[in-house]
């Protein structure tokens, strides 16, 4: 009995950490290139419809997966285009871009669908509670290639470089928006595919299906200190507390102090109460090429 | 001359930016077959065609002009409050707490206690930003988007366990002595509409920033720390407390941004009542380039579109607003560059 309970525990806490897991990753990518991504919010919202939508009318899920991924990358553009080339503010495209991915998806779900909160059951991955599920596996490799290209690869010290300082970077010939580009482009790929997950999970989409997996997401990142490896500790530990919450009602912890979790300890780490945490030295600064 | 000048450019560039977005928008409209100069007639007609329309838009209006307020200040002194939100969301809970737990007290007791509890609760919860930037350097726009999380749980936990009332995601009601009057009550204009005295404290906090911010010597100080801050400790200015002043003011004042809801419209605090005014106010600070008076401006024209969605959701489904509101946003960052907008070019 006690084996079933905590298996049933240890699979939820996965379940619990992949959204938040791939779009950490993502944005690990992006800061490490010196572009701030709040957008991942909307873009795992987007994902998560895109899969949707492309799941219900092919009745196949790796076409679906592939709306996903493919959605994210536009909405990494769009946000890329506005904080790159336009050298806007970050934060605010990522605002702006939220705000547009909860107007875009509640507005196709009522096209759609007829009903802007939610979607049509779609078929989704049974293998979702078995132990290795391929899915699992899969953000597994991912993480161990998001550490291995960020800092074993020609292409993360480039990546790195534009981050920490373009100038230099620049003057050794290396193209800093196209990394940065490179950079916000990855993000949006796996919160697409986190917005997968999501939809997969549920067997639907619902408007606003991302609650803010985006942010902790975000703070996961920083609480890792801007390191894949560290982001996916972070990620397990909220997967784990959150799952323990809903396994162990009685506990008589209210949920709200476990959502507000990752948020406290990122405000912890961010005033360096437990070692540094130092961002990319030029993190959310535009780069401006000097002629 | 000059100044005039630039707020002729900036004002044109805004009605510029708009009208792209809102061909932008039209292709949404065009996709499922419907005719995008049909669906923004309607728009306009039914929200500014009529006086109920106009309470609304007023209505909508009321909270963006306070959360517009809380960015632009917080901008002036060189810090970037995405925290309005979670400041909104204490400040109202604050002011709902205040106005049903002192039920006794006469109308002119509890409605300044009412407000100063709101002021009190978002100044508290955005000065927490405040203190951290100042004493640890760390950087208020993380800071203030956790404390967003933060106060939505802390609030959520409130309402859901300590004064729930059984089956809703709302507080108890206020004592009617809290009620802010609607203006239809009161005057029997803008019929039907929930449009309230709330407004006026809204254009107050408009005349106040204004004030502040050109007129004494804390907003000239404030000021300066956001022009130039080694200038300011150059000055002597006291760097950390000015930091900490500013959030709070900037707090304060988007926590007034649930008296609309709270204290002149439901009477009570509930869950999701902001929807997102807490980041709207940020794009009306930007596109109304920090200035009070161009604030209450385009929080109404961010008011016309909240109130029109559902005026078109008829034709097509209201969210189109919600899309054009992001693309609006978007469009203005992203011609800032073209026409030199100095507040809304990325700052760090």
């Amino acid at each position: 009995m006690d084996d079933i309970l905590n298996i049933a525990f240890f699979l939820q806490a996965l379940r619990i950490t992949i959204p938040y897991l791939l779009p950490s990753l993502g944005a690990t990518f992006s800061e490490k290139g010196g572009v701030i991504n709040i957008a991942l919010e909307g873009i795992l919202l987007v994902g998560a419809f895109s899969t949707t939508v492309g799941t219900f009318y092919t009745h196949n899920i790796f076409i679906g997966i592939l709306c996903g991924v493919i959605s994210g990358v536009l909405i990494g553009l769009i946000h890329s285009y506005v904080a790159i080339t336009f050298k806007a503010n970050q934060i605010v495209s990522g605002i702006a871009i939220n705000i547009l991915a909860l107007g875009i998806t509640k507005f196709f779900c009522k096209i759609i669908f007829n009903s802007s909160s939610n979607s049509e059951r779609i078929i989704g991955l049974e293998t979702l509670n078995l132990p290795f599920n391929p899915f699992i596996i899969l953000c597994v490799i991912i993480l161990a290639l998001s550490y291995i290209s960020i800092y074993k690869t020609k292409f993360g010290l480039r990546l790195r470089a534009a981050g920490e300082n373009p100038e230099a970077a620049d003057s050794l010939g290396i193209n800093v928006n196209k990394m940065r580009y490179i950079g916000v482009l990855i993000s949006g790929a796996l919160s697409g595919l986190g917005g997968s997950w999501l939809a997969f999970n549920q067997h639907s989409f619902t408007d606003g299906m991302s609650a803010g997996r985006g942010y902790i997401a975000l703070a996961a990142m920083i609480i890792g200190k801007w390191n894949p490896l560290g982001a996916a500790v972070a990620c397990l530990l909220f997967g784990f507390a959150e799952s323990f919450t809903l396994q162990f009602q009685e506990s008589g912890i209210p949920t709200q102090f476990i959502q507000m979790l990752p948020y406290v300890l990122t405000i912890i780490v961010l005033a360096g109460f437990i070692g540094k945490a130092t961002p990319p030295a030029a993190d959310g600064i535009p780069y401006e090429k000097k002629d | 001359m000059n100044i005039l000048k630039k707020n002729i450019a900036n004002g044109l560039g805004t009605v510029i930016a708009i009208i792209i977005s809102l061909i932008i928008g039209s292709l949404f409209i065009a996709v499922i077959g419907k005719n995008p100069y049909i669906v923004y007639l309607k728009l306009f007609i039914d929200t500014l065609g009529n006086t109920y329309g106009i309470g609304q838009v007023l209505f909508k209006a009321t909270p963006l002009i306070l959360t517009g307020l809380s960015v632009a200040i917080a901008f002036k002194a060189g810090l970037f409050n995405i925290g309005a939100e979670g400041q909104m969301n204490i400040g109202a809970f604050a002011t709902a707490w205040a106005g049903f737990t002192f039920e006794s007290l006469p109308w002119y007791f509890l409605i300044p206690l009412s407000i100063t509890a709101g002021f009190i609760g978002g100044a508290f919860w955005a000065s927490i930003a405040g203190v951290l930037k100042a004493r640890f350097g760390s950087h208020e726009v993380i800071n203030t988007i956790m404390l967003n999380f933060i106060a939505l749980a802390l609030v959520s936990y409130f309402v859901n366990n300590v004064y729930f009332v059984p089956a809703t995601i709302h507080t108890p009601e206020i004592s009617q002595n809290a009620y802010l009057q609607r203006f239809d009550a009161l005057t029997g204009l803008f019929k039907g509409s929930p449009f309230n005295i709330s407004f006026i404290a809204a254009l107050l906090a408009c005349l106040a920033m204004y004030y502040l911010i050109w007129k004494t010597p804390l907003g000239y100080e404030i000021n300066t720390m956001g022009l130039n801050k080694n200038a300011a400790k150059y000055a002597k200015m006291d760097i950390k407390k000015l930091t900490v002043l500013s959030m709070a003011i900037a707090g304060g004042i988007a926590g007034l941004g649930g008296l609309n809801f709270v204290n002149g419209y439901k009477h009570y605090f509930e869950l999701g009542f902001s929807e997102n005014a807490g980041y709207i106010g940020i794009a009306v600070a930007l596109i109304a380039r920090n200035n009070p008076f161009g604030i209450i401006i385009v929080s109404m024209f961010f008011g016309i579109l909240e109130y029109g969605g559902l005026a078109i959701n008829t034709i097509v489904p209201k969210e189109i607003v919600t899309i054009l509101q992001g693309i609006i946003i978007l469009t203005v960052i992203t011609l800032s560059r073209i026409f030199d907008w100095e507040t809304l070019k990325s700052t760090k």
